[in-house]
């Protein structure tokens, strides 16, 4: 392969430019600055300390940043899944304090201070929740996109004790969606759990 | 989303005093996140109140009083409002998911902003989300639209279950303004506002101020009542048309009646003409469709919309029905 040439004329000039900048005159380059955070908004951080899957996390976030991004983007906890983004599909529940909740529609900042619990954290070492087991034995899932937030879902379906009849069951899970149309196993490894 | 500050107010005087047009209270966040994400909401700051307001449920044998940062859930698993309101358990648990019941607050819920799809297209006219643009929905797709109240300006309805149980139990909210030591109280019918030529404010709420609380006064529906809400699925969807009833009865006859419902207009709607018509009477399926169709005959479709008038007759007598083996 053939080496890039750097001239002699391309380093002078680099150089002669490199030295130029540096003499602009510090009131000109934070008039610039200003000019260009008119156009692109700052982005403002905020501290966030906050117990996930029993691990604590001291963290320095964009306030933007919504719980499912954290957990994906930041901290490559990708079992949540984005579906919708918009609150509508229930692929990115988890749970905070103990309660299921959309992550895509809390705001990291929401949760300082507070227990998150996510798909990862639901299994014991290698031996996995009884909800994961049913999951597999009933057949509660095809492609799995929203099998993640379909367990969270179910497993505080079962602590709220909304399992009586199979109407109560689709009833306090139609906060999440199966394109795939696993809902029968869904149901069935609902009930496998409760009883 | 554009940039935010977040800020934590350490108390409701202190939160108050910070609120500024550009600057917006975030509780539950399930509707001002998402409106955010959309670039519909955009505030500069957002002032989280949640750990400031009140998270309790109170009673005397007078009132109830829902604190405004209590959870959806928590309302309807609660057992005084279980056991005398539970109307109120009844309509929440007809809206959105349990996840969603347990991120959204009461106050929260009060100031949810319409489902028009119109209001979430931002590439499609809306006068409530760009006042002066002009109302896409009027003359568009107005299928989801009101059928009363409406106005040229605006046609979008107000998305809310739970505030239709508390307009049928004549609720009153709560708030706190800067410079007021007492808190103000606005009764829950004049809470929401109709859209007029600003439907920009969907209701009366003084600027910068911060509701409390939710007070529903002592009733006798507790054994009467029922919450019919017909949608293009059976769970998870947001109301056509929906009826919140509750019926007073002695011996064999109706001392008081209660009609509403979300879905039909710019604010929880109460139908005060079918209410008087059924006070006094004796219930039957034949007053009963009179009383619906009093309530129905009020109403004036859109193009797209004719089927909801019919449907609001119906959902009422089966509402009716309903209360009588509640």
């Amino acid at each position: 392969m053939e080496q890039p040439k750097i001239s002699r004329r391309f380093f002078v000039s680099i150089s002669a430019m490199a030295g130029a900048f540096a003499f602009i005159p510090a009131s000109v380059k934070s008039a610039y600055i200003s000019a260009k955070n008119l156009f692109i908004p700052q982005k403002r951080a905020l501290p966030l300390s906050v117990s996930i899957n029993k691990k604590l996390y001291k963290l320095q976030q964009d306030t933007r940043t919504t719980l499912l991004d954290l957990l994906r983007e930041e901290l490559q906890l990708t079992g949540s899944k984005k579906g919708c983004d918009h609150g509508q599909c229930g692929a990115c529940t988890v749970h905070v304090d103990g309660e299921r909740v959309l992550s895509c529609l809390t705001l990291a900042a929401m949760v300082q201070g507070k227990e998150v619990t996510t798909i990862e954290g639901l299994a014991n070492g290698d031996e996995l929740h009884p909800m994961q087991k049913a999951f597999v034995e009933c057949d509660g899932f095809q492609c799995g996109y929203c099998t993640p937030g379909q367990i969270m879902s179910a497993v505080a379906c079962v602590k709220e004790g909304h399992t009586g009849s199979v109407e109560e069951i689709k009833e306090f899970m139609s906060g999440n969606l199966c394109r795939c149309g696993a809902y029968n196993g869904i149901v069935k490894s609902i009930q496998q759990v409760a009883q | 989303m554009k940039p935010f500050d977040l800020l934590r107010p350490s108390s409701i005087a202190k939160a108050i005093s910070a609120k500024q047009s550009q600057v917006q209270f975030l509780a539950g966040g399930t509707n001002l996140v998402d409106l955010m994400k959309k670039h519909i909401a955009t505030p500069d700051a957002l002032l989280d109140v949640t750990p400031i307001l009140s998270s309790q449920i109170t009673g005397s044998t007078e009132t109830l009083l829902i604190g405004a940062a209590v959870k959806n859930s928590s309302a309807a698993m609660d057992k005084l409002v279980l056991s005398s309101y539970p109307l109120i358990a009844k309509a929440i648990l007809a809206g959105a998911s349990p996840q969603i019941r347990n991120m959204a607050s009461t106050a929260g819920n009060l100031l949810q902003r319409t489902r028009c799809p119109y209001f979430y297209d931002t590439t499609l006219p809306c006068n409530k989300r760009n006042p002066g643009e002009g109302c896409g929905m009027r003359e568009g797709e107005s299928r989801m639209g009101a059928i009363i109240g409406h106005s040229e300006h605006c046609v979008a309805v107000h998305p809310s279950d739970l505030c239709i149980a508390l307009a049928a139990l004549d609720a009153e909210v709560l708030y706190t303004i800067a410079g007021e030591k007492k808190p103000m109280v606005i009764p829950f019918k004049d809470f929401h506002r109709l859209p007029g030529d600003a439907p920009e404010k969907d209701n009366n709420l003084p600027q910068n101020a911060l509701i409390t609380g939710v007070r529903i006064p002592k009733n006798p529906f507790s054994k009467n009542y029922a919450y019919v809400k017909l949608r293009d699925r059976d769970s998870y969807a947001f109301a056509l048309v929906s009826v919140a009833a509750a019926l007073h009865l002695q011996g064999d006859r109706i001392v008081e009646a209660r009609l509403a419902s979300g879905g039909v207009a710019h604010k929880p709607w109460r139908w005060y003409q079918a209410e008087n018509f059924l006070k006094g009477k004796i219930p039957s399926a034949e007053v009963f469709a009179e009383a619906a169709a009093l309530a129905a005959d009020e109403t004036n479709p859109l193009v797209g919309n004719a089927f909801k008038k019919l449907m609001l007759k119906g959902a009422i007598e089966v509402a009716l029905q309903n209360c009588l083996t509640a």
